[in-house]
């Protein structure tokens, strides 16, 4: 896959750096710069190309699966060359491989796209610019993260094409149905590689996440302290302890699982008889699983929104020209949530038999939840609040992202009350919640992050124009996808279904899915004018200046096309918070972090004097190197 | 048809990704370069607030599209607490919804970018924080603790008399057994259904109902689920291949079946089948339990019938039931010798044929459930 050479071969991008590099000068050959390479912002790339392709293939998935659920009646003829003997010959989609749509359409955008390809993206090419490091702690580690999720992508797709199908029992792979393979066609090999896949993918994030917290913690350019990271890097940050602390819970799990299916245990089963057998696996329990799964599973969605909604911040507050409202307060829910996301989820767990003491509990635990994310939510409204607000393609997606966790993360409040979901549960009404709120959202941070990080990671800028139309493309049709089924979900109609036409009553409702399918396709198609911008301003697009939207951060200090080590010369030194944003007195609308208090007596605050040591000139310098 | 609106669709996209972009190459040459906004920078302002009022206008226009399709009044007691319940909070976070969206639409288009205005530097306001951060705590607070009592109130234990009802969920239809009414001529206190294994399993014996145990004797399956009105129902439930899960949705009902564990739900229907017909002047109306645990190809398919009859017409319609054992007599094999004076009484004689002389064949009846099997 030619996913790494797109890196860009300007004057720039030579090693020129002639600081404190002890091996310099040693040109690394084609491979070792754009495929095994150690560069933070190669691999950055590198998982952001790979990610947009998941996407493509997670969406057009999905489509697939609408078409079905929109037109139950249509002949699906034109789409044999395509999926051959997965269309019967009536012309219908295949009910197994309907499941399987379902999901690998989940497994793909939750973890290839929404945690690889964006925290894998911007936590590698961001946590080294922004907090004055030249790159991640250890650049061996960083490609092994990147090259275990390219296997884990490349076993997952190669799963796409067994006879069996793909994994067919839902992303979320719950036992029995997942470890007896006479059970499902879904459950042979397409579920082996599922495993296998999903057991690379961890530890590819295993390895990513320690990389990130090693980063952020030592790499740290002088006066970075961590009352001055960005909230990206904060967003980030906890982000990667989330996974660390997460992960490995799935992959005990996924392993458990694997010796189920492969070796004949029984943590997960018990009296089954399947396909006209008993089987002798006594004493396990499927709920097991279920609690392992959601112990990540849960903390999962929040490893999925927390860079996005860190992207979002820094966004909103620079074109805003205003510090975001709340920056330690922001902070504190972030770490509320970090902790509460780990207590809450059995939540998805209300209706599986489970003590209804234990649901008690976890009601609680899971509405306390919300308040953290209602207080973010808030916080951004008031950023805009007497801004002067520049809509770059990137602020209407963060705008658009606050209005999507807003929606989404509304819903979950009536879900997370275990009476509502006995009704609520497995129906459309969760499908609604959690793609406003996770899917949607975290999609928008994500496309915020790239419109606004392009012209570091490219040197060039996007077409902004393009992006308007992009923007409101998407803006409108998630919310036409996805709020008309709310109503279904009240209408009790059940998440998975191949059709609903078995039942009296989800007989109804046919034209709206059939809109909510034209609208998915619409917006699907929409994303191709994205995927049309991107490529073409990758070698077309205008130059980019160095700091395009006048933001205070330490990225945009550092040259257009930063050459292996980020900055010329010295690290910049940091004297101020990130969101010095028309500081009353200040002759412009920003001030950059690197610039000292001392030059800018006209816009202090009483209490702002520099740190005395940041001027004593230490030879000591931080590097990577 | 399809493949029309697609090919539509995506020349359409074509089509306007050419023209924007050939338009706004020709206009960027003529924009002045030191600008930090063009026009593009009003246009998105004015489209937020447009946004607003017309999603608002099609939010409220599809709640009344959508009202006649979605479910008629709970037909359970707790059902109409959960729905209360459940509108009363849509009420909370829908004027949460329009009051955040109204700010959130309208700053844009009020603050856009000025090149003569400055934000103003506004920084924290740790008021705020404690404020919104107290009222939110104080309305969930509110929402959980109404929540929590009706969910301890549901899922506390079922009433001694409820009738019960097993259901067993398998690839892909479910399975309905009644423990029967003979318990007076086997000598139990109690209507109680028969313990069941696995390793049981055949064909027939779909829930592998272990016939050495008395109470299994006068224990009836059935197509479609009868259940009396205005009492408890309890439902046990479990799934003999995968995972399951029973939703009733007229009755607000949902539990998962698992297999190797029994799970519970009890319910008081408050209206009858016909009832409902009569009220929702549909003839046709039926109540229906599906499965909503993803369970392979078949599982948008289980679909079994549920029927609510006034109470004495559900005491005919169980006195008219024929014990499994009856039906199936070749099962009355595995009854151990000292039981079977017993089934036999329950499933009377066999049609046409003189009463089984019991010692005879006692001796070849097989030797089974020597295994501990699964509890009630
Ligand atoms: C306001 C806070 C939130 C609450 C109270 C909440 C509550 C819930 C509850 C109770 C469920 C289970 C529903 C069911 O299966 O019956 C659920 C599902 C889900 N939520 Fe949330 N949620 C919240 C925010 C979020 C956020 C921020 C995300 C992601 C970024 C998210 C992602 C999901 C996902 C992915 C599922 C469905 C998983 C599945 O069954 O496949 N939720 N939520
Ligand atoms: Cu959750
Ligand atoms: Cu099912």
């Amino acid at each position: 896959m030619a996913t790494a050479n797109l890196d860009i071969h300007d004057g720039a991008h030579a090693h020129s750096h002639d600081h404190d590099h002890e091996h310099e000068h040693h040109e690394l050959g084609f491979i070792r710069s754009y495929v095994f390479s150690e560069d933070h912002k190669v691999i950055a790339k590198q998982y952001l190309i790979t990610g947009l392709i998941w996407a493509f293939i997670g969406g057009f998935l999905s489509i697939l699966f609408r078409i079905q659920l929109g037109f139950p009646e249509a002949k699906l003829f034109w789409l044999k060359p395509l999926l051959g003997g997965w269309i019967d010959d009536s012309g219908k989609l295949d009910a197994n491989f309907y499941l399987a749509l379902v999901t690998m359409h989940g497994t793909i955008m939750v973890f290839f796209v929404l945690t690889a390809g964006l925290s894998g993206t911007f936590s590698n090419y961001l946590i080294p610019l922004q907090v004055g490091a030249r790159d991640m702690a250890s650049g061996f580690m960083n490609m092994l993260s990147f090259w275990f999720f390219f296997l884990s992508s490349v076993l997952m797709f190669g799963s796409l094409f067994l006879s069996t199908g793909p994994a067919g029992g839902g992303w979320t792979v719950y036992p029995p149905l997942s470890a007896v393979k006479t059970a499902n066609p879904g459950s042979e090999m397409g579920m082996t590689l599922w495993l296998v896949s999903m057991a690379f993918f961890i530890v590819s994030q295993l390895l990513g996440g320690v990389n990130y917290v090693t980063t952020v913690i030592n790499l740290r350019t002088r006066g970075m302290s961590f009352s001055r990271l960005p909230l990206t890097v904060w967003a980030f940050f906890i982000t990667a302890i989330i996974g660390l602390l997460s992960f490995p819970v799935l992959f005990s799990a996924a392993l458990l699982l694997i010796f189920d299916r492969e070796f004949h245990t029984s943590f997960f089963l018990s009296d089954l008889y399947v396909a006209g057998q008993a089987l002798d696996n006594r004493g396990g329990s499927p709920i097991l699983f279920q609690h392992l799964f959601w112990f990540l599973g849960h903390p999962e969605v929040y490893i999925v929104l927390l860079p996005a909604l860190g992207i979002t911040s820094e966004i909103i507050a620079t074109n805003s020209r205003k510090p975001i409202f709340g920056y330690r307060a922001m902070i504190v829910s972030m770490l509320a949530i970090m902790v509460l996301s780990f207590i809450v989820w059995a939540h998805h767990m209300f209706v599986t038999g489970m003590n209804p003491f234990l649901g008690s509990i976890f009601m609680f635990l899971t509405l306390i939840i919300a308040v953290p994310s209602a207080v973010k939510a808030f916080n951004y409204i008031t950023t805009l609040w007497r801004g002067n607000i520049v809509f770059t393609p990137a602020m209407l997606f963060s705008i658009g992202l606050v209005s999507l966790f807003i929606s989404g993360g509304l819903t979950g409040v009536a879900l997370g009350n275990s009476a509502i979901d006995i009704q609520l549960h497995d129906t459309y009404f969760v499908v609604a919640h959690f793609h406003l709120v996770m899917g949607s959202a975290s999609f928008f941070g994500m496309m915020a992050g790239v419109y606004h990080w392009f012209p570091k990671m490219f040197g060039r800028m996007m077409d902004e124009k393009l992006g308007y139309v992009h923007f409101w493309m998407t803006f409108i049709g998630v919310y036409m996808v996805f709020f008309p089924m709310h109503y279904i979900g009240i209408a009790g109609f059940p998440r998975r279904y191949y059709s609903f036409t078995n039942f009296d009553f989800s007989k109804s409702f046919t034209d709206l899915n059939m809109f909510i399918s034209i609208a998915a396709i619409v917006t699907f198609s929409s994303q191709l004018i994205f995927a049309f911008n991107f490529f073409y301003s990758i070698f077309k697009g205008r130059k980019a200046p160095q700091n395009p939207w006048h933001s205070t951060t330490l990225e945009w200090t550092a040259p257009v096309n930063p050459g292996h080590g980020n900055w010329v010369g010295e690290i910049p030194t940091v004297y101020r918070w990130p969101y010095d944003y028309s500081k009353p007195g200040a002759q412009e609308d920003f001030i950059p972090q690197t610039v000292p208090y001392a030059a800018t007596p006209e816009s202090n605050l009483p209490h702002e004097i520099d740190d005395e040591e940041l001027y004593t000139d230490t030879p000591e310098v931080k590097s990577a190197h | 048809m399809i493949t029309a609106i697609i090919v539509t669709g995506l020349l359409l996209i074509v089509a306007i990704l050419v023209t924007v972009f050939r338009v706004q190459s020709l206009i960027s040459i003529t924009k002045k370069a030191d600008e930090r906004v063009g026009t593009s920078n009003k246009v998105n302002a004015v489209l937020f607030p447009v946004f607003l009022v017309i999603g608002f206008g099609l939010a409220i226009w599809i709640s009344f599209y959508s009202d006649k399709f979605l479910l008629p009044e709970a037909s359970s007691t707790h059902g109409k607490e959960t729905d209360n319940l459940f509108w009363i909070t849509m009420g909370v976070i829908g004027a949460v919804f329009f009051a955040t969206h109204i700010l959130l639409f309208w700053f844009p288009f009020q603050y856009q970018y000025k090149k003569e205005r400055r934000a103003t530097f506004y920084p924290h306001n740790n008021n705020l924080e404690v404020v919104w951060t107290i009222i939110p705590g104080i309305v969930l607070t509110t929402l959980v603790i109404s929540g929590w009592w009706v969910w301890r109130d549901i899922m506390k234990d079922a009433p001694e008399d409820a009738v019960v009802v097993e259901l067993v969920g398998k690839q892909f239809n479910w399975i309905v057994r009644y423990p029967g009414d003979k318990q007076a001529v086997l000598g139990q206190s109690k209507s109680e259904l028969g313990r069941y294994d696995y390793r049981l399993i055949d064909a027939t014996n779909e829930i592998g109902i272990d016939f050495t145990d008395v109470n299994s004797f006068d224990d009836f399956t059935s197509t479609e689920i009868h259940i009396p009105k205005g009492k408890p129902v309890l439902l046990k439930i479990h799934a003999r291949d995968v995972l399951h899960s029973v939703f009733m949705p007229h009755f607000r009902l949902k539990m998962d079946a698992v297999p190797g564990m029994q799970t519970r739900f009890w319910f008081v229907p408050e209206k009858t089948t016909a009832e409902m017909r009569a009220e929702l002047g549909n003839p046709n109306f039926n109540y229906e339990l599906a499965c909503t645990e993803v369970c392979g190809r078949g599982h948008f398919s289980m679909r079994t019938l549920v029927v609510v009859d006034e109470p004495a017409e559900y005491a005919k319609w169980v006195a008219n039931r024929k014990p499994f054992l009856a039906q199936n007599r070749d099962y009355l094999k595995l009854v151990p010798a000292n039981l079977k004076e017993k089934a036999l009484q329950v499933v009377g004689p066999e049609e046409g044929a003189e009463p089984a002389a019991a010692p005879a064949d006692s001796a070849s009846a097989p030797a089974v459930a020597s295994v501990p099997v699964a509890t009630k």
